[in-house]
């Protein structure tokens, strides 16, 4: 059972999915009681790999390796470290809230929608789980098709058009990835003589020349770009969000948008660490930019929902930042910060939704005054609004503090303007809440208000503990992530130790990394072939 | 009993998470008792543990207590920890003490409002993070409390949310307060990249080390703090912030904008003395922006006739003269100032605050007068308030606020002309103040006649707090008593442990030795009370013998007038060139960048590619023939090449 | 003796005769005839060889076309009548829609 536990938490959601297509369609009811069930299952397996973990431990944990298309080396393998493991578990509580929060607003096409959901809760496990580039490739594009059907057939007025920008952008993003892929297989191929995917093998082994880590860098850099969304690839992000169901954008704020951050770590980082050195000013820059265009662009949104759409390009931006000043307190601010940016992103567009639902607007102006008809509501969004602005004790301030503290020791001048971001949250923000919140409620609409039920405050009690337990007490999942981090830091580390000549030829030192890094990779290796 | 250093600000928390959780479920004085307790809990708490600190060696006298880690990334490691030393120890006598008193007082003024629980619940939460401010044991703690009482601030001054104005004044305090933050926040990773640590008896003790006295970093690092601290504390340019502030319920002015949260930045002065005592540059800065800011804000104090902004005003002004204590190296004084003005000024506003309850929420001071009759223990309390700020030989006031300027004459790093200012403030904050008791207490009764009906003496819950307050106002400067009256300067042996960490040649401690010129201290001290006698007797003339002579007065300056009661058109200033600008790009931004640019950019690639389409599509006819022909044309071609090759 | 050459000359003007019927005929049923036609040219292309090579791939094909080429004729012809029950007309010309 332990052994298959990763199996069983990624593929549980599909089996909800089949038995969910057996069910008559108009009985609405079972169908989301039954999918409610199931997401909760899958969090409740999701919860006993949190604890199965062991936080000392390098390497790959609960390691799956079969062998499955053996001629071109694709194999079944699974496993997670720190990082995947806290996204994992983001994964399915997330999910499940969105399925609490879809429960009223869903009343067209049920059955296929909570099939929808379920699917891609298997994609975005399997992305945090694949160790085999291949898979990983399947699971990106997986989840791709289900987010594709929530947004454009639940969407707002424009969903066609958001469904399509979000599919178009991520597949010329993926279609530049699965050419690194493949390349890489050729690579591995030449190298050792047999084809390879696995993830693990390639980044210990594999020497790739300077030019064509650029190259790959490139592309693997862009389609997790897009996902990021870094600026200027970040259009698609408030279109999408907008148009989306309340549910579609809690997953794709809370869960997709760290597919990209993820796959930054989890590949381009190790596997190119001469290129991360060379690309890492640029990346910089873009993300300081985002951070403060986003949070800028966030401040003139008439729309609620564009304004956390844009805030999230700005936090997104953080937590980019916090990654490429390869340090060990930006990585782990940035790892945090992804979490709290999953929980507070997610409660904000889960509390737009509420609202959303009840007077079928979203536009700044058409509130004010809400905090005297809704004060629980306004108190949670107080609540997430403090989060979302990295108020000390809440989850926002640890990750945003570790990231500028880590850029600032990259770059004096990234920490610095990076900071200025922190200014910007607070603007954008709380004089969104004060014309949502305050004033005198001037519309009849908005006098006779109903303030949250018990379903809703249900939707929204774990997120505030969330943000209240990483704020106080975030030593947990800092032990988990620690060597995760360290491990990443070691593969980069490599490059710091790289000369390159005039014909781009690497000459690589063995520096002690490179025995601690082979060291992890055999501890690996045995736990795989078990 | 050190063990239970925690709950001092746990105890609020109690009661925060008593009230916020159950908010509108409890009775009204249930809710009050859970706030005025939990308070009342950490004062008694807090005396016991200052008695016990008092039992201790001077030397030794620190408690500390870790409660638990809290981030551990890498070498990075902070603990949620306490710090208790004399420095705090009266921090928290103060935050507490004034505190409770300030709680009392808020059941009979809000006895009308129709949420106290939230109003208890935010009081509460403010407590708990003044008292994690102060009690902290390194920056980042610090840091926790420090934004704490900033969202505190937030939340009280725009109670009344649904006046515009007051939702206004509490986000422009917490985005002000932001900008300082943002300075914290840099020093902080200045201190942390440097030291390797971020707790403050590591910091002071390996600075020495780490820093080179006078050089660039710690200046810069000192710079960045202070820049914290100008938010916090309201000096020029961020104080626009307080007189806003205003807004809110005036027992909350008096605790958060006049006794506690707006002294954090004096107070993380003083705690980081050992830093500062190595940056002249810094100090000078911080002296220079005191002083000015003082001047400046009493200035405005003048022409203002809003009571409690007046007295927002003369905070920002007295907070001016702290930062030239910490300025000029004299962080003793400082603290001794801090502790007096919470005093005098958490009354001063109480006794404001007694005044418009009795006047109907009147705040126009031109509306009032002749409250004397009315109001007589509101009137001696503030009365004796007044005597204490102006600086009357005697009161808690004059101990401090003259400390302040012999020490701005004769500190290393002081000046004459820090004294010269400081001594003008003097009688500009004597003239304003009583100017507002005349125009108050004295002279005509201007309120209409259904407002007089109205008028009278508020409940004891709220003249007891007052009349505490007065007392501590005339004794409270007692213990720090300078050594030329012959007796010992308890307070400042009681602050010498804290404020010696860093210092190679204390110039406040080689002066309190003795080694100052007391011939010149009593000159100066004789001077600056001549002047206040002077400035309450123009006041007296002009405000209540006189009054046609304001009118006259008004009428001769009226362009400097009108100047002042703009308060030198700053907010527009920064609206105008800060905030409006900043609003205008992000439109411009989103809707030529984002909009046309980018998505401009790439629905013209979607429009070409359709344009293309469209053209390649009319090949298709839809007639089968067609198709059969150029199918058998291909074939022809193909078959061709193929035979010819 | 007719040699394999003659077959083959058969075969291609049967087929040439094919094509042009698709190309220039209006009328669908003459269409679907002309592709009989052409067929048939294969088939007979396939006999000749099979023949001439003495071997007997070429026959199972054959019989595999002609099984074919009769599901198709009656799959055709019932397309073709449902057609010409909606437009009342075998003008192949007419059936444009297709397109765009």
């Amino acid at each position: 059972m332990e052994r298959e536990i990763l199996t069983l938490v990624t593929f549980f959601p599909l089996v909800g999915v089949v038995l969910l297509m057996l069910l008559p369609k108009d009985r609405h009811d079972s169908i989301k009681g039954f999918s409610l069930i199931i997401s909760f299952v899958t969090f409740l397996f999701s919860t006993w790999l949190y604890y199965m973990f062991d936080p000392v431990a390098n390497g790959m944990q609960f390691v799956v390796n079969i062998p499955w298309i053996t001629s071109l080396g694709i194999s079944y393998h699974m496993g997670i470290d720190g990082i995947s493991l806290l996204l994992i578990v983001l994964t399915t509580v997330l999910t499940v809230l969105s399925i609490l929060a879809s429960w009223n607003s869903i009343t067209t096409g049920v059955k296929g929608y909570y099939i929808s959901m379920l699917l891609l809760e298997t994609g975005m496990i399997g992305v945090f789980c694949a160790l085999d580039l291949f898979m990983f490739y399947v699971f990106w594009e997986v989840m791709l098709v289900p987010m594709y059907f929530i947004i454009g057939l639940w969407g707002g007025p424009r969903k066609v058009y958001a469904a399509i920008k979000f599919v178009l952008f991520t597949m010329f993003g993926s279609l530049l990835m699965l050419v690194g892929i493949i390349y890489i297989l050729f690579e591995y191929q030449k190298f050792s003589g047999v084809f390879s995917f696995d993830m693990v093998r390639i980044i210990s082994e594999l020497p790739l020349g300077y030019q064509a880590q650029l190259w790959l860098f490139g592309a693997f850099a862009l389609a997790f770009a897009i996902k990021v969304p870094l600026f200027p690839f970040h259009t698609w992000l408030p279109d999408a969000h907008v148009q989306a169901p309340t549910a579609g954008s809690v997953i794709l704020a809370g869960v997709l948008l760290k597919m990209g951050t993820y796959g930054f770590i989890r590949i381009c980082l190790p596997l190119f660490p001469e290129a991360t050195i060379a690309y890492l000013p640029y990346i910089c820059v873009l993300s300081l930019i985002a951070i403060i265009y986003g949070a800028l662009v966030a401040m003139v949104q008439k729309d609620v929902k564009s304004l956390v759409a844009f805030s999230s390009v700005s936090h997104m931006g953080f937590v980019m930042l916090g990654m490429f000043a390869l340090n060990m307190q930006g990585l782990e601010g940035s790892i945090i910060q992804m979490i709290n940016h999953g929980i507070s992103t997610g409660a904000l567009f889960l509390l737009v939704g509420m609202i959303y639902e009840r007077r079928h607007t979203r536009l700044i102006e058409d509130f004010g005054g809400l905090a005297k008809v809704m004060p629980t509501f306004a108190a949670f969004f107080m609540i997430i609004t403090l989060s979302s602005i990295g108020l000390p004790f809440t989850n926002g301030f640890i990750g945003e503090f570790l990231i500028l503290l880590g850029a600032f020791k990259k770059n004096s001048i990234y920490g610095i303007i990076g900071a200025t971001g922190v200014i910007f949250a607070a603007c954008y923000m709380l004089w969104m809440y004060q014309r949502v919140f305050f004033g005198k409620v001037t519309s009849q609409e908005n006098k006779k208000l109903l303030d949250l039920d018990w379903r809703e405050k249900i939707i929204l009690i774990p997120l505030v503990g969330l943000v209240f337990w990483i704020g106080v007490y975030p030593k947990p999942l800092f032990e988990r992530i620690e060597p995760a981090v360290k491990q990443v830091i070691t593969q980069v580390g490599r490059a710091t130790t790289v000369e390159v000549d005039e014909n781009y030829q690497i000459k690589r030192k063995l520096a002690t990394a490179d025995a601690v890094e082979t060291e992890v990779t055999f501890q690996t290796e045995e736990l795989s072939d078990e | 009993m050190s063990d239970y250093l925690f709950l001092v600000p746990i105890f609020p928390l109690i009661g925060f998470l008593t009230n916020g959780l159950l908010l509108g479920r409890l009775p009204r004085p249930v809710v009050s008792f859970v706030g005025c307790s939990t308070v009342f809990l950490s004062f008694a708490l807090s005396v016991m543990l200052f008695f016990e600190l008092k039992a201790m060696p001077a030397g030794l006298r620190v408690i500390e207590q870790v409660l638990f880690t809290w981030v551990p990334s890498g070498d990075f490691h902070v603990n949620v920890a306490l710090l208790l030393d004399p420095l705090s120890a009266v921090m928290i006598l103060v935050v507490t003490g004034v505190g409770f008193l300030i709680h009392v007082y808020s059941v009979g003024y809000m006895h009308h409002d129709p949420c106290p629980g939230r109003y208890f619940t935010y009081l509460n939460l403010f407590t708990f993070a003044m008292l994690t401010l102060v009690l902290a044991d390194n920056f980042m703690l610090m840091f926790v409390g420090w934004e704490g009482v900033g969202l505190c601030s937030y939340l009280l001054i725009g109670f009344w949310f649904e006046k515009k104005s007051a939702s206004d004044a509490g986000k422009k305090a917490f985005i002000v307060n932001r900008i300082g933050d943002f300075g914290f926040l840099l020093g902080m990773f200045i201190i942390f990249w440097s030291v390797g640590s971020l707790d403050f008896l590591v910091v002071a003790e390996k600075a020495p080390l780490v820093f080179a006295a006078g050089g660039a970093l710690i200046t810069t690092t000192c710079l960045l703090l202070f820049v914290g601290a100008i938010g916090k504390s309201a000096q020029i340019p961020l104080y626009v912030w307080l007189p806003d502030a205003m807004e809110g319920p005036t027992p909350v002015s008096a605790l958060i904008h006049a006794a506690t949260m707006v002294t954090a930045g004096v107070y993380m002065i003083a705690r980081t003395n050992a830093l500062f005592i190595m940056a002249p540059d810094a100090l000078l800065v911080v002296a220079v922006i005191g002083v000015v800011t003082a001047l400046y804000a009493a200035t405005i104090g003048l022409a203002q006739n809003d009571i409690k902004r007046v007295l927002a005003y003369s905070t920002v002004s007295q907070l001016g003269y702290m930062f030239l204590a910490c300025g000029v190296a004299a962080f003793t004084a400082g603290i001794f100032h801090l502790m007096t003005h919470a005093f005098f000024k958490a009354l001063l506003f109480l006794g404001a605050g007694s005044v418009i309850h009795a006047m109907s929420d009147e705040q126009d001071m031109r509306h009032m007068g002749g409250l004397k009759k009315y109001l007589p223990v509101t009137f001696i309390t503030m009365l004796i308030a007044t005597l204490a700020i102006a600086g009357i030989p005697g009161l808690s006031g004059f101990f401090s606020k003259d400390e302040i300027l012999w020490k701005a004459f004769s500190s290393q790093f002081g000046h004459p002309l820090f004294w010269v200012l400081g001594f003008i403030t003097a009688g500009l904050t004597a003239f304003y103040m009583f100017r507002l008791v005349f125009m108050t207490f004295y002279g005509k009764e201007r309120m209409d006649s259904e407002t007089r009906a109205h008028i009278h003496e508020s409940p004891k819950s709220m003249t007891v707090p007052l009349v505490i307050l007065a007392v501590f106002s005339v004794i409270g400067g007692l213990v720090g008593m300078p050594h030329i009256f012959g007796v010992t300067n308890y307070f400042e042996h009681w602050l010498e442990p804290v404020m010696a960490q860093g210092q190679q040649a204390p110039a406040s401690h080689a002066l309190a030795a003795g080694g100052g010129d007391t011939g010149a201290e009593w000159g100066l001290m004789l001077a600056s009370v001549a002047l206040v006698l002077v400035s309450i007797y123009f006041a007296y003339v002009v405000y209540n013998k006189r009054t046609e002579l304001a009118t006259s007065l008004r009428e001769r300056f009226s362009a400097l007038h009108k100047v002042l009661l703009n308060k030198y058109y700053i907010d527009e200033f920064y609206g105008a060139v800060v905030v409006r600008p900043v609003v205008y790009f992000s439109l411009f931004m989103w809707k030529v960048f984002d909009v046309v640019v980018i998505d401009g950019f790439l629905n013209g690639l979607a429009s070409r590619y359709e344009e293309v389409s469209d053209f390649v599509r009319t090949g298709q006819t839809g007639r089968v023939r067609t198709y059969a022909t150029v199918f058998v044309f291909g074939v022809v071609v193909i078959v061709a090449y193929l035979a010819l090759d | 003796m007719i040699t394999l050459s003659a077959y083959v000359v058969v075969a291609m003007v049967l087929f040439g005769i094919g094509v042009i019927g698709v190309l220039v005929s209006r009328n669908v049923i003459i269409l679907f005839m002309s592709v009989e036609l052409m067929l048939n040219a294969a088939n007979l292309t396939l006999i000749a060889f099979s023949r001439a090579l003495n071997v007997l791939d070429g026959h199972v094909f054959v019989f595999l076309v002609l099984t074919i080429a009769a599901a198709e004729a009656a799959v055709g012809l019932a397309m073709v009548i449902t057609l010409f029950r909606n437009r009342e007309t075998v003008n192949i010309d007419r059936y444009n829609i297709l397109k765009w």
